[in-house]
Formats: C-alpha cells, structure tokens, sequence
C-alpha cells in the first residue's frame, strides 16, 4: 500500500516560497472563539513529493482511459477528448459565474437545452440537478408542486421492483409514500398489478425504460394512458438513455417528466472522475414549476429570468455542474444525429452479441433480445463451484476488465449486469467473453485460484466486511516520532 | 432455540412463543441469503408495528434490506447487543442473533404462519 500523504513529507518541507510581504500587518478583529488554537496539521510536502505521490496513485486507477469497464446501468463509454478541448477553451475557464460577459456561456446552456428536448421529445429541460438521483428529486419536487397549485393531495408513489434503489428513496425524500409494482416472468412490468393499484391518490409512477434488466417495456404507452386517467403523472428514469437516441423518444411515449445522465449517454466523465449531470425535461404543464433561473432567448441576446413565482427555487449553486454540460453539447455536435442513432444501435448489438456469446456457461433469466445491457445469473456457478458472482468480478480484475454490476437488480440471484457500450470493438468483447469463459472453466478446475483473487493487481482483495463493520474514517498518526507543532 | 420449535413468514423472519411475547429474528436461510450482515437498524421501545410492516433494516456488504414483522404488537425489548455485534446475525440466527421481542396484540395471526417443515419445502420451492 501507498503512504497517505500525511506520513510522507518532514516538517518545513515546502512546494513554494512567498515573498516577503511589504503590507504593515493589521489587527484582524476575529472573535477569540472563531481563532483556532493550534496549527491545522496539513501535510507538509516539497513539490517534487507531491507530484509523485498523486501521480503513482493515479497509475493505480482503474478506469476506462486504462482498461474495459463493462458495468451495467452505468454507461462507462469512453469520453472523448474532444469535449475536453471544449471544456478547456479559456472563454469557459476563464469565467466567474456571476460576470456579466456571459453571452457564450448563457447561450450553451440554451442550445444544449434545444438539443435534448428534441432528442427526448420534450418541451423544456433544466440542466441544474447535479447528478440521475438528484434530477429525480427535482422532479418529484416538481410534481409535489404541481398537485399543491390544483389544491390536489396525493401521497403514493408507484414504483417497479427491478428499479433502481433511488427511484423510492427519492420518492421517500419528498414525503411520498412508496408502492412497489411486481415484475411478471419476463422481466418486464406486471401489469394486472399496476391496474389494481392506480387510483386517485397516485402522484406519480417512476419508470426506467427499458429497464433495469435491459428489457424493453413494450406496453410503455397503455401504462402511460392509465396513468393520466387516474391524474397521475408518468416519471422516467433516464438511466438508460443509451438504448433510445434516435429511436424512440419519452416525451411521445407518454412521458411526463424525466431525467438524462449527461455523465452516461453523453460522455461526460464519471466513476470518481465526475462530477454528474442529471437534466430534467419536462412537458409543458411544469414549465412554471422548473428550477430557476432560466435562460431565456431574447432579440437583445440571452439572458438569465429569476422571476418564477411558482418554481421550485433554486436546486444547485449557480447553474448546474457547467463544466459537464459543455462537454455533453460537445458530444452530441459530434456526433450527429446519425451518430447517436448509430450509438444506440452499436449499444444494443455489442449487448446481445456478449450476450449470445456467454447464455451457455451462465444462465441467462431473460431470454428475449435485450437492449443496450443484459443480465446473467451466477446462481448454478455457486451451486457447482462453490464460486460466487463476487469472485467471478475479483477474478476479472486479473484479466484486466473491471468487472460488470453485480448483484443487482436484486431479482436476480448472483447477478451479473453487463453494459458493453457502443465505444468497444468486437476484438475487445471477444477478450472479455474469453476471459469470462475461462474464469468460468477455472472455477470448476481450480476454484481457489478464483476465490482468491485477485492476484495480479496492486492491492489483492480487500476485507469488505471489515471495512464495513469497523470503518476508520479519519487519520490519526500512527508514529510519532515526528510530533507536529 | 431449535428451529423445529419456530414458526416462519414467507419474507423469510422466524417467531417464538414466549407467553404472550413473541421474539422475532430471521432464518438461517435469509442470513446465508444477505451475506455478512454489517449494520442492524432496530426499532424504538415502546413502538407499534403491524403485521406485515417494516420494523427495522439489515445492511449487508451485498445489499441492505428491510425487516417485516410476521405478527402484530408493541416492542418490548430490542437485541441491543446487535450494534456492536451486527455479526451475531449470521452466526446465530436463531440464538443471539435475534432481533426484537414484541407484546403480541392478536395471537390468532400465528395460525397463518408456517413450521418449519413447510418453510424448508417454500424455499426448495
């Protein structure tokens, strides 16, 4: 293991040396209890030390710039660098978000907004949630808001089984109470279950389409006409974007509202490396209720509009993680329309390809054609082997593929969730299903070799339930025979 | 305790019949299930709880998972020594391991459960 940088360095090391000051120094009339006592005990470092300590520990990351990262429901495609040329023009870096210079700025933020409404068929966004969980809580903010001002009290929201664990955490965190929806046998929603719990006390049902399990749900549009028939509200979870650009479009399938992952379908970087983006795009009854400001387009040029009398208020510092959304309008200008039509239909091929390849060594629950992702079952592996999903994602590591989700969705035992991406070519999924395919025969031939793993990487496996249990979460020194003043 | 002597709700918790006391844990099959059990959330003394509803949550390092309760009444006592030791859980699911003690408030809902005969026949399904 790497020192922290705490236990490098000596005291009186430096990386810089200041002038001396020529202001006479002043009386600072700083309350006595606001002073700290002692000297915060800050790493004391040289520059060349800092360098090198972050620089190895960067080496050690495992991401997609290193090596192919498959994980399900997260979009790990690569980001090209062309959005960080964008991100990094100096007009952009260079800008308090407070100036009023900020034609450019303003103006990024509109065309980024026309592009996703057309690309999801809405008819407005706001780019300010900071990431997917936060762009389902503004929503369901905004329905909240939107019940209030018709003087309407609904307190249930509906949501799937297979759903992600933020759809009824947000719903939970607005004060709504949470119905779960049953799967049938396919994977998709059971419907006769959905039917017997609409009703008029139904704000709203959170849906991800396709869903968790990469399965399409084909009845999408009769589910969004019951919901409207009892007044509820259609919510999508954007998390799966990748399988819809140029094909379908939520706002006409019955959507109301829904999120996008700017840091998934569109490239912005994430896994550590973020931050998100988690737009919401609206149809035209919550205009009135969206984050304010927004940015309005005028014959004088752009400009900001605070006065919202009915939004929600503001959700974020400024405008939204800025940064991210240049890059996401960055992505999609290259791209095309055409390019993000292929982007879906690659996303889908590479998915049932791996798919194809790997249903006859692990089960395969859904056997229908997924779409940008598919899930595996490691539940007859462990049966036989005595080897569980989470060694299978140990073991990969060896192989030099970051293992794909596991353990979820949780309907289905030992879980492997895999999400190829369109950004791989078919030599680097050959790689991946042959390295499964041999963790698979190694499991049966030598299981310890998987159950320990992994072998070749800089740290082997870590005591997870340890950490869990016992976590230590703030440095104390552990010599001290360089007591710090 | 012997599991022959438990009744068992399908959401995988287990009772025992103390008088009119009824402890409540999970079954060894749930624990194997969750994996290492990290974090026991418990319920606050005194607290009301339907059966059928939510009286706590389990953390494992795999998932985390709410706690129904197979029978009605009030929380008498909670295994405390579940915050330092989430473990015990695991080891003995049936012994230490157990997770509340509640005032049953309608006896009769213990007719509905199952022994563990037909709970084991439930999980081979």
């Amino acid at each position: 293991m790497n020192k922290l940088i705490f236990e490098i360095g000596k005291i009186g090391h430096q990386g810089l040396s200041l002038p001396a000051s020529d202001v006479p120094e002043q009386e600072m009339s700083i309350p006595g209890n606001y002073i700290r006592a002692e000297a915060a005990q800050l790493p004391e470092v040289s520059e060349p030390e800092l360098i090198r300590h972050y620089t190895v520990l960067s080496q050690k990351n495992f991401c997609v710039d290193t090596h192919y990262y498959p994980l399900g429901s997260c979009t790990m495609k690569y980001n090209p660098r062309i959005n960080e040329d964008m991100a990094r023009l100096s007009g952009f870096t260079s800008l308090h978000p407070l100036s009023k210079f900020n034609q450019g700025a303003l103006q990024l933020i509109y065309e980024l907004e026309q592009d996703l409404k057309e690309i999801f068929g809405f008819d407005a966004f706001t780019l300010q949630p900071a990431a997917g969980a936060h762009g389902e809580l503004v929503s369901l903010m905004m329905v909240k808001a939107y019940f209030q001002s018709r003087n309407e009290k609904r307190k249930t929201v509906l949501v799937p089984q297979s759903a992600h664990g933020t759809n009824p955490a947000s719903a939970s965190m607005c004060g709504f109470q949470v119905i779960e929806i049953a799967s049938q046998e396919d994977g998709t929603i059971d419907l006769v279950d959905l039917k017997s719990k609409l009703n008029t006390d139904i704000a709203a049902v959170m849906i991800t389409n396709p869903n968790t399990l990469g399965l399409f749900e084909k009845n999408i549009m009769e589910v969004a006409e019951w919901v409207h028939n009892v007044g509820g509200i259609l919510y999508g979870d954007g998390a799966n974007s990748n399988a819809l650009l140029g094909k379908a479009r939520p706002g006409d399938l019955g959507f109301d509202l829904m999120h996008v992952n700017l840091h998934k379908t569109f490239s912005t970087p994430h896994g550590g490396g973020g931050p998100g983006s988690g737009p919401v795009g609206v149809k035209k009854q919550f205009i009135p209720f969206l984050p304010r400001p927004i940015v309005l387009k005028k014959e004088s040029g752009y400009e900001f509009d605070f006065d919202r009398p009915q939004s929600i208020g503001k959700i974020k510092g400024f405008y939204g993680n800025f940064g991210v959304l240049i890059r996401a309008l960055a992505y999609i200008r290259a791209s095309g329309p055409d390019g993000l039509k292929w982007v879906t239909e690659q996303a889908v091929l590479s998915a049932n390809y791996l798919k194809e390849k790997l249903k006859n060594y692990w089960e395969l629950p859904y056997s229908q054609p997924c779409m940008h992702e598919f899930v595996l079952s490691g539940e007859k592996l462990e049966r036989e082997t005595g080897i569980k999903t989470l060694d299978v994602a140990k073991r990969l590591l060896d192989y030099g593929f970051h293992a794909p989700t596991v353990y979820f969705p949780m309907t289905v035992k030992e879980c492997l969730m895999i999400e190829p991406t369109e950004t791989e070519n078919r030599e680097t999924l050959d790689a991946f299903a042959q390295a499964m395919i041999k963790i698979y025969q190694e499991s049966h031939e030598n299981p310890d070799l998987v159950k320990n793993a992994p072998h070749n990487t800089p740290v082997s496996r870590f005591d997870e339930v340890k950490a869990a249990r016992n976590p230590i979460l703030k440095y104390s020194p552990i010599n001290e025979s360089q007591p710090r003043e | 305790m012997n599991p022959d002597d438990l009744k068992f709700s399908k959401s995988h918790e287990w009772v025992k019949l103390e008088g009119n006391v009824a402890i409540i844990g999970i079954s060894d099959y749930a624990q194997h299930e969750l994996n290492d059990i990290v974090f026991v959330e418990l319920p606050e003394i005194g607290k009301q709880i339907s059966a059928g509803g939510e009286f706590g949550v389990l953390e494992s390092v795999k998932t985390a998972s709410d706690l129904y309760s197979p029978v009605s009444g009030e929380v008498l006592e909670v295994n405390s020594e579940l915050e330092n030791s989430p473990d015990l859980v695991n080891k003995e699911p049936y012994g230490k391991g157990w997770i509340v003690k509640l005032q049953l408030s309608n006896p009769s809902e213990l007719d509905s459960l199952l022994n563990h005969t037909d709970y084991q026949n439930l999980l081979k399904g």
